[in-house]
């Protein structure tokens, strides 16, 4: 995977790679510390947030079903959900710790493509349940900062055993 | 020792229906379902649609059996016992796929798309009495179809489907009724375990009484859209029914819309003409009457003993079985028109991922809320569940008597009286006088 330098006007002197794989971390680091409302705002106004289901994990949403297909409007009201103590599966709140790594970059057009591997561990009520997968980032510039146009969690489960519910942003 | 008949109080006199908390945390309950339930009532296999071209195979365990339905080049659906008849290795063992011929991999024995067994290696290693017609793959003891869902029954001597299904039968009507051209399965199911008791998602699917305290911020979500749900209360109100054989139905007004056939924003300004099209077509085909029944009114069908069917902003078809006391599998599905447009279509799975589904802003609630009566159940000091809310009066859809009806049923099999009255007895004797 060929790395290409970061260019352009927003004031980052660091190498592609670094910025995207800082941002990924930062992102992680968020989403664990549950700063969901600083989450959401690493998304351009258009953002889209998709979880295929485990037997179809190319599933288009138009035609199949999915797991979570979220614009902006919905994943607004997904993180008012998770902050709420009506959201029942995450209330009390989860504790979940994030792991990315084989980090692949491809700059396609105005895009950044960025893939990789996860493993989220979720704990709650005496359980654990790791969610593992592969995450497509497309990135975009806004003003020199990295946002978050497309995001995709493919899981390789087979089926939701030991979690009953995608109720954490995976 | 353990006796099935101590598990309910039905007391209609004094208003009270109670379960007994070990229907739900014992070993032997779950024993004795297999048994009496399981091995006995017809049970949910798949959609017809499933597999559209001959070949095409998919496959799934019931009750603990793995089983797939393949069909054959003669365009013939079958349902065969996933089991080799030479030793035993599963035959079909991808999910889905397509074959004209199925070969085990152990000793290559190969069976067409029909069942026939059509290759064995060194044949002459076998005696005469070898007898190939014989070694077919085999199916359950009965397999029988009602308008595109298709049931097995690992007993012999059950009733037939259609005798079976009791007044469920109008409410499938009702539902494959919507489509022109028939239902499809829509690609793409949800696969999820709840660590709970079965019968607690059988509670938790006809129940409206819960709907508005558990399901808060969808509705706020829903309102924030610009929906009127203010109506939800009154959207219960409806008598609830109870449909024989343990299968009953919990109907509201379909308030949020439908996708047949009652716009609301949900659906976008894009589909409104298209809605109402399909509602003049209902009123055209069945009258104004039985077209309100189906296109404005949403409904929780239960088929007893555990398949669901959830008529309201999309269709869920939704499926469970008990590994242990406290843990199920789910699996659930979207039907859809196969006629139906794309932009319709599109709006239809909207729906379904806002509520439905293990990412959807209810479910994940429902899922919590019975693994949180299951974790309850530990505490044991408290024996039995309370059930008797409407049996004072002519119960509605925000009552407990669809449950009481499935639990009745239960019990009719668990103690071995079979088929029973299911219903209240101040709804029967109502219908009583007014015969």
């Amino acid at each position: 995977m060929p790395e290409a330098s970061s260019a352009g006007n927003h004031g980052s002197a660091l190498p592609l790679r670094e910025m995207v794989e800082d941002f990924l971390y930062q992102e992680a680091a968020l989403l664990d510390a549950w700063r969901l409302d600083e989450w959401l705002a690493l998304f351009t106004a258009d953002g889209r947030y998709l979880v295929p289901t485990t037997d179809l994990p190319d599933g288009d949403p138009q035609k199949d079903l999915v797991f979570i297909d979220d614009d902006m409007v919905r994943l607004r009201a997904r993180v008012e959900r998770l902050k709420s103590r009506h959201g029942h599966r995450e209330y009390p709140s989860s504790r979940t710790r994030r792991f990315i790594s084989n980090i692949r970059i491809k700059v396609e057009g105005g895009s950044i493509v960025v893939t990789s591997s996860f493993l989220v561990y979720r704990f709650r009520m005496g359980e654990s349940s790791p969610y593992v997968g592969w995450y497509e980032h497309r990135l975009k510039r806004v003003d020199g900062e990295l946002k978050i146009h497309n995001r995709k969690a493919v899981l390789d489960l087979e089926a939701l055993r030991e979690h009953g519910a995608v109720s954490i942003i995976v | 020792m353990f006796n099935p008949k101590n598990l309910i109080i039905d007391n209609p006199k004094d208003g009270v229906f109670r379960v007994h908390r070990s229907a739900m945390t014992s070993l032997e309950v779950v024993q004795m379902e297999q048994e009496r339930i399981f091995n006995k009532c017809w049970l949910y296999l798949c959609h017809e649609s499933e597999v559209e071209n001959p070949g095409d195979y998919r496959r799934r365990n019931v009750a603990g059996r793995p089983l797939f339905f393949i069909r054959g080049s003669d365009g013939k659906l079958r349902v065969f016992l996933n089991t080799c008849t030479h030793r035993g290795a599963l035959i079909c063992r991808h999910d889905q796929g397509h074959a004209d011929i199925l070969q085990c991999f152990y000793h290559a024995w190969s069976f067409n798309n029909q069942g026939d067994l059509v290759g064995v290696p060194d044949e002459a290693g076998y005696s005469d009495s070898f007898n190939r017609a014989e070694m077919g793959l085999k199916s359950p003891p009965r397999v029988d179809s009602y308008r595109g869902f298709i049931f097995v029954s690992f007993n012999p001597q059950v009733e037939d489907l259609v005798t079976y299904l009791a007044g469920a039968r109008e409410y499938l009507d009702l539902i494959v009724d919507q489509a022109e051209k028939g239902m499809r399965i829509i690609p793409g199911s949800n696969r999820y375990s709840i660590k709970a008791n079965w019968k607690l998602l059988v509670e938790n699917s006809l129940d409206g009484y819960h709907v508005r305290p558990t399901h808060k911020t969808y509705f706020e979500y829903v309102n924030s859209l610009g929906i009127n749900t203010s109506g939800v209360q009154s959207a219960f109100s409806r008598p609830a029914l109870v449909l024989g054989n343990g299968h009953a139905v919990e109907e509201h007004d379909g308030i949020r819309g439908r996708p047949i056939a009652r716009w609301s924003p949900l659906f976008g300004e894009e589909n409104k003409d298209e809605i109402a099209a399909i509602r003049a077509r209902l009123v055209r085909k069945f009258g104004e009457q039985k077209a309100r029944h189906m296109a404005d009114i949403s409904r929780n069908l239960l088929v007893y003993p555990n398949l669901l069917i959830i008529d309201s902003i999309d269709i869920t078809v939704r499926i469970f079985w008990p590994l242990a006391p406290d843990l199920m599998d789910v699996t659930a599905w979207q039907l859809a028109p196969r006629e139906e447009k794309p932009e319709l279509l599109a709006r239809r799975l909207d729906n379904f991922l806002t509520f439905h589904g293990p990412g959807g802003f209810a479910t994940p609630d429902d899922v919590e809320a019975i693994e949180s009566c299951q974790a309850g159940y530990k505490a044991e000091g408290v024996e039995w569940s309370e059930l008797s809310r409407g049996m004072h009066r002519e119960a509605i859809a925000e009552d407990e008597l669809q449950l009481r009806a499935f639990w009745r049923q239960w019990f009719g099999h668990m103690s071995g009286l079979g088929k029973v009255e299911t219903n209240d007895p101040v709804i029967r004797e109502r219908a009583a006088l007014a015969r």
